[in-house]
């Protein structure tokens, strides 16, 4: 999954990006609100991360403008004031979610999971598809009970799928989950990864729509 | 001091009226002194006169005549009430050549005056006598009319004993009347007390005075005024613990998360970054934590009349010895550009070292790396200047007003300021009376203007 966070503070921001990595998100960063702005106009994401007070304004008046402009995108709302009023303002201005710093890594995992899961509209945590199991907490995939054993990246790019198994997935939105914008993509990444999966789940779990991308497939 | 407003002004009522008691016994004695005389006096001359008159046309006999004075001038009042003073009147009849010729009863035989006429004052056989004396020279004698002094005294001390022994009586009615009444009112002041006792020390709002009596609105309005400061102070400590909390919450999320990203990785790169950024964090969330102590030493410094001098030289040494390992990490050179008997005369020296401290801080924190320092000190008539400058970004001229609240940091998004240092020197600053100013000649300075010492 696709998260943008906006944090003011180099040090949070850098644990964020790296510990959310390592929970199976991709994780883009900025610091300032106008950042903030250009990315979401410029870009789609799963979910983002919202500090309330950055050095160029509130947090909130971003929230506020997304959502004015009918942007959906689940929010979690990450700040240091925590009465109950902040907490009621915050969901107010349109946040999905809410956590008191300092939090747990784990935590803001977690509920990231469950906001776009609801996004989704979906009810349960684990996604399934004919006969395969994805449990995007625990990151284990399993086959007709076995657990099969995905790398990170392998993982992100069956996550994508699952998400909306009967959409075709172009390439490029598969790139765009993967990776932060910083970071390099080779060319040909998205096939091997494709390929990798076929061979750990069968070789008709994901279908390819020439010219266009890719979406799971029939048994 | 006695401890007891109520037994002290019991004592002092009942000495007041004790005073003005003993003044009116006085009064009354001295006037009933001055009245017994002038009618028993009055008595006398008239008895000497009617002896005197009678004899004279010898309607009775000369040895008679003595007790006729006596019988005709006792007041019938001394009569009915008391023996004692009947026998009072003593009369004798002395011929001109010395021989007494008649005498009352009561008389001694031995002459009562030596005087001619008039009133005088004798003593014979041990007893006092005032005497009036009357020359008959018809009859060639002389009447005298007198009465005992002891006597006139006595009815005087009857008179006023006649009102001490009621006052006596009545005078520990009067005390616990005193008594009660002073309690009665000062229960204004234990009401106030009982309020007073029963507040929780939350609550400081003022203290109804409404109903309090004219004498003690003063007290509770210096009560209310105390409670109006340490409410300011109290609310200004709770904004501030919620303020230092809030500040802290951040970089401990970046700690924390940090450290769950050295726990969890597996990859060295990863640890050692997370390591490096909890050691870089750890730096920044103690100079955030020393900030908020300065910050809450310099809210808490209260204008001092008095004047200490201070040798600005010697202060920046110490202050960049102090940070000579920020000076070093970041090989930033400091040059102080002023005369080595620079002294400021400032009320406190603590606020001018706290600003001083910060700004060359925030300067060797914001100043680009491998660049110059510049702290120069300028004496003027208006009073004394220390500038700090630095080549570095400075801030805009629009943020200026912003900085110097609390928490704002340049918009640069060089996240190693808590943001709190300019809010720390120029609140030290006003306190000192003096102004935190920007210049922008030789590069961004901060400067610290300070007026002249009064003293």
């Amino acid at each position: 999954m696709r998260i943008l966070v906006i944090e003011d503070d180099a040090v949070l921001l850098d644990g964020l990006k790296v510990g959310l990595g390592l929970a199976g998100f991709s994780a883009d960063t900025v610091s300032t609100l106008s950042d903030a702005q250009a990315a979401i106009e410029s870009d789609t994401f799963d979910a983002i991360v919202l500090d309330r007070m950055l050095p160029d304004g509130s947090g909130l008046d971003l929230l506020r403008r997304m959502r004015a402009a009918s942007n959906r995108t689940p929010v979690l709302l990450l700040t240091a004031k925590d009465a109950v009023i902040d907490r009621v303002d915050g969901l107010d201005a349109g946040a999905d979610d809410y956590l008191g710093k300092p939090f747990d890594l784990d935590e803001v995992a977690a509920r990231l999971r469950a906001i776009t899961r609801r996004a989704e509209g979906r009810a349960t945590p684990q996604l399934t598809w004919e006969g395969i199991t994805l449990d995007p907490a625990s990151m284990e995939v399993l086959k007709g009970g076995d657990v099969i054993s995905l790398s990170r990246r392998e993982f992100a790019v069956l996550l994508a799928l699952m998400e909306n198994p009967t959409m075709v997935h172009s390439k490029q939105i598969l790139e765009a989950r993967l990776y932060g914008w910083q970071e390099e993509i080779e060319s040909n990444t998205i096939e091997v990864h494709v390929h990798k999966l076929r061979h750990k789940l069968g070789a008709t779990s994901i279908e390819t729509v020439r010219g266009v991308g890719y979406r799971m497939g029939r048994q | 001091m006695m401890r007891s407003i109520r037994l002290r002004l019991f004592l002092i009522l009942l000495a007041a009226t004790g005073a003005v008691w003993l003044l009116a016994v006085l009064w009354t004695y001295v006037s009933t002194q001055r009245e017994v005389e002038r009618v028993l006096d009055a008595r006398l001359t008239e008895a000497a006169r009617m002896v005197s008159s009678l004899i004279t046309d010898h309607h009775i006999d000369v040895a008679a005549a003595a007790d006729v004075a006596q019988a005709a001038a006792a007041p019938e009042g001394f009569d009915v009430h008391a023996g004692d003073y009947i026998r009072q009147l003593s009369c004798q009849i002395w011929s001109l050549k010395g021989d007494l010729v008649g005498r009352s009863e009561s008389a001694p035989t031995t002459s009562l005056a030596d005087h001619e006429s008039g009133f005088a004052e004798k003593l014979v056989n041990g007893e006092r006598w005032r005497v009036y004396a009357v020359v008959n020279p018809e009859l060639g004698v002389r009447v005298l009319v007198g009465d005992s002094i002891e006597i006139r005294e006595k009815l005087v001390g009857d008179v006023i004993k006649g009102q001490l022994v009621p006052a006596l009586a009545i005078l520990p009615i009067l005390a616990g009347l005193i008594w009660l009444s002073v309690g009665r009112g000062l229960s204004p002041l234990r009401q106030v007390a009982d309020a007073l006792s029963l507040r929780s020390a939350d609550e400081l709002h003022p203290v109804d005075d409404s109903g309090a009596p004219r004498e003690i609105r003063p007290l509770l309005g210096s009560l209310s005024a105390l409670f109006q400061r340490v409410e300011a102070a109290r609310e200004r400590e709770k904004t501030f613990i919620a303020y230092a909390a809030h500040e802290l919450k951040t970089p401990l999320s970046g700690l924390k998360t940090q450290a769950q990203v050295a726990l969890r990785s597996d990859s060295h790169e990863v640890r050692a970054n997370a390591l490096k950024q909890i050691s870089l964090s750890v730096d920044r969330t103690g100079r955030l934590v020393r900030q908020l102590i300065d910050l809450a030493a310099v809210d808490s410094l209260d204008k001092s009349s008095a004047s200490e001098t201070v040798a600005v030289y010697a202060m920046v040494e110490e202050l960049r010895g102090e940070m000579a390992v920020l000076v070093s990490s970041r090989e930033i050179t400091v040059e102080s550009e002023f005369a080595e008997d620079l002294a400021v005369s400032v009320a406190d020296k603590t606020l001018l070292r706290l600003a001083l401290r910060n700004v060359i801080e925030n300067a060797l924190q914001y100043a680009p790396r491998n660049s110059s320092v510049r702290i120069m000190g300028k004496q003027t008539a208006a009073g004394t200047t220390i500038s700090v400058c630095d080549t570095g970004a400075g801030i805009d001229e629009k943020d200026e007003q912003r900085l110097k609240a609390r928490f704002q940091r340049g918009n640069s998004a060089n996240t190693l300021g808590s943001g709190l240092g300019l809010a720390i020197v120029e609140m030290a600053l006003t306190k000192l009376g003096g102004r935190l100013s920007f210049g922008r000649q030789a590069g961004f300075c901060v400067c610290l203007e300070l007026p002249v010492s009064k003293a």
